[in-house]
C-alpha cells in the first residue's frame, strides 16, 4: 500500500493539472468571437446550415484530431451528422494557437448537454502531427 | 374528492389554453382571417403550389421518411385539411411551378417537368421530362427556386456559392474577387425556355446578375415583371469587427426586394444596402468602410426590410378572396434569421406589402405570426427549438393562401371569412 501512495499521488496531481490547464472561461470567449454567430449561443447550430455542436456526436466523440483539423482548416463539403445535412461553409482559424483550441475544444464538450473530457494541448499537439 | 377541485379546475384551464393556442393552427392574423393546419409533419416542405382544382403540391428538400420528395396533397371534403396525401421522387430540392396541367419542380441542378391528367394527378412520375440540366450547386445557396412568365419562360434562381466573394469564402481579412468570377454562372436570375428539353448553361441567358442567393421570385401580371427577395450578406461583424459591432450586424444589410428585367444588375457582391442610410454602401472585402458607396449602376430595392430574416417566399396575390388592400399586393414568407446571433433572432412570419399597378403602395406589415410556437413577443433565441419556419406561399383557386414549413414539415392554408 506504502508503495502505491506515490503514484496515486502523482496520477491525482497529473489529474489536477491537466483538467486545470483547460482554461473554460477563455474557451468560452473564443467560442463566442468566432464560432457562436453560425453553432448559436446554444451550441444548437441553424437546420440544414451550420452543424450543432450540442449533443453532436462528432464533437463529444473520440476523433480529437478531426476536431481540431475542422477548426484549424475550415470545412466545405455538405456534411452528414446525426441523420441531418448542413450545407454552410465553416470559416478557417488558422491563427488559433494549440492551446486556444484545447481552451475552445474544451469548452464545447463540456457545455450544454455535452459531457464529454476536456481536450489537452498535448492531444491537439498529438493531433496535428497525425495531419 | 373536494381535494381534486383545483386540480380539476387547473386541468381544465390548461386545456382552454392549449385549444386557444391550437385556433388558427397556433396562427396570429388580422381581424376576419382564420387558419387551418392542412397538413402537418409532411417532410422539409420549401415551395408550394396549387392547382385550379386545389390540389396541392410541395417540393421537399429531402425525400421524407417515406423516401418521396414531391407530395400531392388533396382536401376531397373541403374541410380545409388535406385528407388524400401522396408522393413520387426521390432527388431533393426548393422549386415547384405549375401551370395549367405543367408541373415543373427542381433539384439543385436541374429542372423537371410532369405532367398532370384530368385529375391532376401524375402520369410520368418516374420519366419527367429535364427542361434544364447541370447547372452549378456547391452547398451555399445550392436550391433552385422557380417562377414562370406569361410566354412559358421559366427563370431560376442561381445562388451564388459564396458570402462575399472573397478569395477565401468566410474567412477574415480574405479580400473580394475583382471581378467576382462567381457571377459568370452563379449570383443571378437565368432565363430558360419552358418547354424545350435539356437546356444547359449555353441555352439560356443570365437574366440579372448581383444577386447573392434569391429563394422567393414571382412573376407580377400588372407590371409583367420578375419580382426576386434577396437573401442579404452574413457576418459583417465576424470578419470586420473593427467596422461592425454586433448590435450593427444584426441590422445590415437590409434584405431586399427588386423588380427585375434583362440585364439588371443588383450590386452583390460589391455592395450592400444599408435600410438606414438607405444607400448602397461598398461592402468591407471591397474596400468598404460602412459609410463609402458603390454600386453606381447597380439596382436600388423596390422594397426593403430588416436584416437577416431570410425571405424564402414571395407571392402577388390577386385573388378576390381578402379584403381589396390585399388586391395585387405582395406577400413574403420570412423563413427567419440565425445571423443575428448573440442578439435575439427576426423574421418566423409572413409580411405582406401592399401593391398598385406594380409598385409598392404603403409600408409593409406583419400578416401571419406565431409561426415559431413562442409566446407573443418573445424572441427567437435557440433556432433549432423554433416550431416551424415559413418557406413557401401559394395561392388557392378560392382565393386562399397556402403557406410552408420547412422545419415541421406543416402547410398551413389562410382565408378571409366576411
Amino acid at each position: 500500500m506504502a508503495k502505491q501512495l506515490p503514484i496515486l499521488f502523482l496520477s491525482v496531481l497529473f489529474f489536477t493539472v491537466s483538467v486545470n490547464a483547460q482554461d473554460l472561461v477563455k474557451g468560452k470567449k473564443i467560442y463566442e468571437t468566432r464560432c457562436l454567430a453560425c453553432h448559436q449561443a446554444d451550441g444548437g447550430g441553424v437546420p440544414n446550415m451550420n452543424a450543432p455542436l450540442d449533443g453532436s456526436s462528432n464533437v463529444v466523440g473520440n476523433n480529437i484530431a478531426r476536431l481540431v483539423k475542422i477548426i484549424k482548416g475550415g470545412y466545405s463539403e455538405k456534411i452528414a451528422l446525426d441523420g441531418y445535412y448542413y450545407n454552410n461553409v465553416m470559416t478557417a482559424n488558422p491563427d488559433l494557437k494549440e492551446e486556444d483550441i484545447a481552451n475552445v475544444l474544451s469548452y464545447v464538450r463540456t457545455s450544454w448537454s455535452n459531457k464529454a473530457s476536456k481536450v489537452t494541448v498535448a492531444q491537439v499537439q498529438a493531433a496535428q502531427r497525425k495531419k | 374528492m373536494k381535494n381534486l377541485k383545483p386540480i380539476f379546475l387547473f386541468v381544465v384551464v390548461i386545456l382552454a389554453l392549449n385549444l386557444n393556442a391550437q385556433s388558427n393552427a397556433g396562427l396570429k392574423l388580422p381581424e376576419g382571417f382564420k387558419a387551418t393546419l392542412f397538413a402537418d409533419t409532411i417532410g422539409s416542405a420549401r415551395h408550394i403550389a396549387v392547382t385550379k382544382s386545389g390540389v396541392v403540391f410541395a417540393k421537399l428538400m429531402y425525400p421524407n421518411k417515406a423516401g418521396k420528395s414531391i407530395i400531392r396533397l388533396e382536401d376531397a371534403n373541403k374541410d380545409g385539411i388535406a385528407d388524400k396525401i401522396n408522393g413520387w421522387a426521390n432527388y431533393g430540392g426548393t422549386g415547384i411551378f405549375v401551370k395549367g396541367k405543367d408541373l415543373y419542380a427542381t433539384s439543385d441542378n436541374d429542372v423537371y417537368l410532369y405532367q398532370l391528367n384530368d385529375n391532376d394527378e401524375v402520369v410520368n412520375p418516374s420519366s419527367p421530362k429535364t427542361i434544364v440540366k447541370g447547372l452549378i450547386a456547391k452547398n451555399q445557396h445550392a436550391s433552385k427556386s422557380i417562377t414562370l412568365d406569361g410566354d412559358n419562360n421559366v427563370y431560376v434562381n442561381i445562388g451564388a456559392y459564396s458570402n462575399a466573394c472573397q478569395e477565401k469564402d468566410r474567412t477574415a481579412g480574405s479580400k473580394g474577387m475583382m471581378p467576382c468570377p462567381i457571377l459568370d454562372s452563379a449570383g443571378g436570375i437565368w432565363k430558360f425556355s419552358g418547354t424545350k428539353e435539356n437546356q444547359v448553361y449555353g441555352d439560356g441567358k443570365r437574366y440579372a446578375t448581383g444577386l447573392r442567393n434569391v429563394v422567393g421570385l414571382d412573376w407580377n401580371t400588372q407590371s409583367n415583371s420578375l419580382f426576386v427577395m434577396q437573401h442579404g450578406r452574413d457576418q459583417l461583424n465576424s470578419f470586420y469587427p473593427t467596422l461592425y459591432n454586433d448590435a450593427q450586424n444584426a441590422e445590415l444589410p437590409a434584405e431586399t426586394m427588386y423588380e427585375l428585367h434583362e440585364g439588371d444588375n443588383a450590386g452583390w457582391p460589391y455592395v450592400y444596402f444599408d435600410p438606414y442610410q438607405k444607400k448602397k454602401i461598398l461592402a468591407p472585402e471591397y474596400g468598404g468602410d460602412g459609410k463609402k458607396e458603390g454600386g453606381e449602376n447597380a439596382l436600388n430595392p423596390t422594397v426593403f426590410f430588416p436584416a437577416h430574416m431570410a425571405p424564402n417566399g414571395l407571392l402577388f396575390y390577386t385573388g378576390d378572396q381578402f379584403p381589396a388592400k390585399y388586391k395585387n399586393g405582395a406577400f413574403i414568407a420570412f423563413h427567419g434569421s440565425w445571423n443575428r446571433a448573440p442578439l435575439p433572432q427576426e423574421g418566423y412570419f409572413v409580411a405582406f406589402v401592399p401593391f398598385k399597378n406594380g409598385k409598392p403602395n404603403g409600408e409593409w406589415e406583419i400578416f401571419a405570426n406565431g409561426f415559431s410556437g413562442l409566446a407573443d413577443g418573445e424572441k427567437v433565441t435557440n433556432v433549432r427549438k423554433v416550431k416551424s419556419r415559413p418557406c413557401g406561399l401559394a395561392q388557392g383557386p378560392d382565393g386562399s393562401l397556402y403557406v410552408s414549413d420547412d422545419a415541421r414539415g406543416s402547410i398551413f392554408k389562410i382565408s378571409y371569412a366576411k
